[in-house]
């Protein structure tokens, strides 16, 4: 079934390869592992300057219109006197969500332990191409680079908000962002998008083909299954946001009319006529709405695998998980108007979008019934990675059930663009996604950094501070959107009808800077366990994925010897006989390289 | 107010701090087993994730407590009931999910907290379990689908029946202009390009229209109670949303085309000033706003309900004030405020 063949022959030379300097070993790498560190760190930066402008215009919603020194020093002359001024809040917005959807849960999550995990749990030498891997990584780097120089044009970066909707971000005199800062935003993306492409092909070619023998599709770890459909997913939507970044990118410079008609703006009438801006709003979200699961389906994985580890169980319902991530992923591709409920289209599409977006509560609800269920009757070993993985499923169905509000059309009509939308996504994807990422790099920091493990109560601090401080953020943050608060306004002093509300306004704010701050325990944890981390066991939590057969030293081919075969799924933890002895004696777990014993029973599921 | 809400922060931050202090303590006793959970952290952890659910009810009943005055007023449309009904009946079922899967959730995170040599089963498959909570979602979720598309069409079928007012909501960085069909309750063509500021037509009305000539054009909605508006949207820049939260309303004004909405107000801005509700929330927001004045903040004085329209679409720099004032009154009143504007001809100024 696998393409065995390629492994056995070929790569068996590995290990005495022309040497490797420096260049080639960090910089220039053509190294999955390494390709995933230089992922997780670029992606760790993005997302603590993602974080650090969340704080800021948090600060401007509690307080508005105080003056902080905070904001003179970082925002200079967009902070006269210390007071934000209102084109910046918008700029900071915008690039927030940028940032931590595409640069952070899209690139750091995925790109991270899809490079490191593919080829290590499929047993691989590398991806299909080593090169056009790295190529996706420095697209990546380039895009970032050019996301962040976009901050200190001289008119401010772009600031239509993350979606970046025609005419606002078409048209400089409509905000001072849709000059040269939303020129650079589109470079970026359009760059990004390249990235992502050249990754989701490489991670498809090398399920399909680079499998070891006996890792059948049905053998696979969930976390593979999550990353080759993301990686799908990716290679389907992503095109038709280049599609409109490019027709925007001619709208701006060109003078062509695909989103712009009857504009009238600063005394004089343009040009443009016959383009809608609801075009934009379709080929957008065509992509924007599989997004979001691009974000989440990587977490999915991740938790799936780290949970059943750390339960000592096997995940119950392994292939239902499999049919609800396909099921999820195609009905991802198909609900993108539920985002446009009132954007002037015709009601019956939005009857037709509030079936299929209501329909894919389905699988998410198997999920998380599965993964409540995986956790009935097991031997939970509460590590750091362990507990980001059962928050996480706490925070995907806290935030994943006020979906069916937001997915209502009806519903949709008064808390659409309120504070209710904001606190949703934020709970299902954001800090879902996040605290996947995190489950991820506390459970695969030793496969990444040589066998080093990182603080586990350093670990503990971070989980239980975070856990607490997300859901201060965000559950208020409900009751705020369903008072009728508007996003992105930078004050609501405007409204006396939302005076009242101010209090939570500072009881969010607060939470998100105790949150926020709590963070920095993590990155001296994950700095300093790099250098000076105990080094643990080769197989630290026992699991039975390949990944940890390989030696704690990254070497180039990741086994020294031959690829171990795969005989048994990746689940067989606590497998007994009937007469109740574990499969080994001594030990709760079998890995996917030993072969059946005498006596057992495949249970495949 | 404010202090109770800080000092709840600096209780949980205390008890935070005082749990890190505690989990630091005891693993200081065995540190030779690395990094790894040892039955110690199992324990602890598993009591936390029981104490962190009793943290989710606490968080969910005390923002019920405290801040369910801060929602919004019953609705004041006609559909708008049925908006709020569907509205409760979704909420339950959310709670009543969140509620349980929750529960156990935590529940066995604290139960089957690890210990050294406790087996866990080999539990992988149950097809009877997984069909059991596929069908369930199903079920309630097509009831769900089905009562929400009904009201969905009901709402967004815009037509002309029960002789609909017709309004027509005009945007524009950073204002809103309201527009009536006049004596003859037919809009007068209009187009940007028609805009002319000079001779104040800054709508850009079709001056050959005869329609034209008797509209309103105003900067504050009246709305008689009672009887249904047909609301044509359109915008003359950006991206905009025409966002009334207190008739369930909205929808976007987009450059280029004519959206509508349809509601029938039930309610006066009078009768809403007397609801209980909305008179519990001024006397509070006039408190707030009187502290605001004793420490000499700008915009602080009191303040007397009003109906509002929000601009609810980024749409740049003054976004978040961008708005106009709803008058819903008795036909009478309105027809008297009516016959006291100036029609578009009486307006405009003549041509050259």
């Amino acid at each position: 079934m696998s393409a065995t063949g390629h492994d056995e022959h070929g790569h068996e030379d590995h290990g005495h390869h022309h040497k490797e300097t420096f260049i080639t070993k960090y910089i220039f790498s053509q190294d999955h592992k390494m390709i995933s560190k230089q992922y997780l760190i670029t992606g760790l930066i993005m997302g603590f300057i993602g974080i650090a402008m969340s704080l800021l215009f948090r600060m401007q919603l509690a307080w508005p219109g105080e003056s902080f020194p905070i904001f003179e020093a970082l925002l200079g002359k967009w902070a006269p006197d210390g007071v934000m001024d209102a084109d910046i809040y918008l700029a900071l917005v915008t690039i927030h969500g940028t940032i931590m959807v595409f640069f952070v849960l899209t690139a750091g999550l995925s790109g991270t332990f899809s490079n490191l995990l593919i080829p290590l749990q499929i047993g691989a030498r590398d991806m299909a191409s080593g090169f056009l891997n790295m190529v996706s990584y420095w697209l990546f780097f380039l895009s970032s680079l050019i996301m962040v120089i976009s901050l200190f044009v001289e008119a401010g970066p772009a600031a239509a908000g993350w979606t970046i909707y025609p005419p606002l971000s078409a048209l400089p005199m409509a905000q001072p962002g849709s000059g040269m800062g939303m020129t650079l935003w589109l470079v970026s993306m359009a760059i990004f998008i390249a990235s992502s492409l050249l990754g989701s092909l490489n991670y498809i070619v090398t399920v399909l083909n680079l499998r070891t023998k006996g890792m059948s599709m049905t053998r696979l770890p969930l976390t593979i299954w999550a990353f080759f459909v993301t990686a799908v997913i990716g290679v389907i939507s992503f095109p038709v946001l280049l599609s409109a970044a490019l027709l925007l990118i001619m709208d701006r410079s060109f003078g062509t009319s695909f989103f712009l008609s009857d504009i009238f703006i600063q005394g004089e009438v343009l040009h443009y006529q016959g383009g809608s801006p609801v075009l934009y709003e379709h080929l957008f979200w065509f992509l924007g709405h599989p997004e979001v699961y691009i974000v989440i389906l990587p977490a999915m994985g991740i938790v799936s695998e780290v949970m059943a580890v750390n339960a000592r169980k096997p995940i119950f319902g392994y292939r239902a998980m499999i049919a609800s991530i396909l099921a999820i992923a195609f009905l991802s591709t198909i609900v993108w108007g539920h985002h446009m409920f009132i954007s002037g289209m015709n009601p019956f599409l939005g009857s037709v979008f509030t079936f299929t977006t209501l329909l894919i509560a389905i699988p998410s609800a198997v999920k998380a019934f599965n993964w409540i269920t995986t956790l009935w009757k097991g031997n939970l070993q509460l590590n750091p990675g362990m507990l980001f993985s059962i928050g996480m499923v706490s925070t995907f169905i806290t935030g994943g059930l006020t979906g069916i509000i937001l997915g209502d059309s009806t519903l949709d009509i008064n808390v659409h663009d309120t504070y209710f939308v904001v606190a949703h996504f934020h709970l299902v994807m954001g800090i879902s996604a996040l605290y996947g990422l995190f489950a991820g790099v506390y459970h695969w920091f030793p496969k990444m950094f040589q066998g080093r493990m990182m603080n586990k109560n350093l670990g503990y601090v971070h989980f239980w501070v975070t856990a607490i401080g997300s859901y201060g953020i965000f559950f208020p943050m409900h009751f705020v959107g369903m008072a009728g608060v508007p996003r992105r306004y930078y004050q609501n002093t405007a409204f006396p009808m939302f005076d009242d509300l101010t209090n939570i306004q500072v009881l969010m704010t607060v939470f998100a800077i105790i949150t926020a701050s709590v963070q920095l325990v993590f990155a001296y944890n994950f700095i300093v366990s790099i250098f000076y981390g105990k080094k643990g066991p080769q197989n630290p939590w026992k699991a039975n994925t390949l990944e940890w057969t390989t030696p704690q030293e990254h070497i180039h081919g990741n086994w020294p010897g031959a690829i171990p075969h795969v005989t048994r799924w990746a689940y067989d933890y606590s497998k007994t006989y009937e007469n109740g002895e574990y499969i080994i004696a001594g030990q709760d777990f079998v890995p996917q390289n030993v072969p059946l014993q005498e006596n057992e029973e495949e249970l495949h599921h | 107010m404010t202090a109770l809400l800080t000092l709840t922060v600096l209780v949980l931050v205390a008890i935070a701090i005082w749990q890190m202090t505690k989990i630091f303590e005891l693993s200081q006793l065995k540190t030779e087993k690395a990094e790894i959970a040892n039955d110690t952290d199992n324990k602890n952890n598993g009591y936390l994730l029981f104490a962190f659910l009793i943290f989710i009810y606490g968080i969910t009943i005390f923002c019920f407590a405290k801040y369910t005055k801060v929602l919004l007023p019953e609705a004041s449309s006609a559909h708008g009931g049925e908006y709020d009904q569907l509205m409760w009946v979704s909420f339950a079922i959310i709670f009543f999910v969140q509620f349980i899967t929750q529960a156990l959730l935590h529940y066995f995170g604290y139960k089957y907290r690890g210990e050294e040599g406790r087996k866990a089963l080999f539990y992988a498959d149950n097809d009877r379990l997984e069909f059991i909570w596929t069908i369930i979602p199903v079920v309630v979720l097509a009831g769900l689908i089905l009562w929400g598309l009904y009201t969905w069409t009901n709402i967004m079928d815009v037509n002309d029946e029960d002789d609909p007012l017709i309004v027509e909501l005009y945007a524009q960085q950073f204002n809103w202009t309201a527009r009536y069909g006049g004596e003859d309750n037919v809009l007068g063509d209009a187009n940007v390009r028609l805009i002319d500021i000079d001779k104040a037509n800054i709508l850009g009305l079709d001056e050959a229209d005869p329609n034209g000539e008797d509209d309103v054009i105003v900067k504050e909605l009246h709305l008689p109670v009672g009887r249904k508006v047909n609301f044509k949207m359109r915008s003359q820049d950006v991206l905009h949303s025409a966002y009334m939260p207190h008739f369930r309303a909205q929808m976007n004004c987009v450059p280029g085309m004519i959206t509508q909405f349809s509601f029938t107000p039930t309610v006066t801005t009078e009768e809403m000033r007397l609801n209980p509700d909305v008179v519990d929330k001024v006397k509070r927001t006039n408190a707030i706003r009187a502290e605001w004045a004793a420490e000499g903040r700008p915009d602080s004085d009191p303040w007397e309900f009003d109906y509002v329209l929000l601009c609810n679409k980024i749409c740049g720099k003054s976004h978040y004030n961008m708005q106009m004032k709803i008058i819903v009154e008795t036909e009478e009143e309105f027809n008297k405020w009516m016959a006291e504007q100036a029609t578009f001809k009486q307006t405009v100024a003549p041509a050259e």
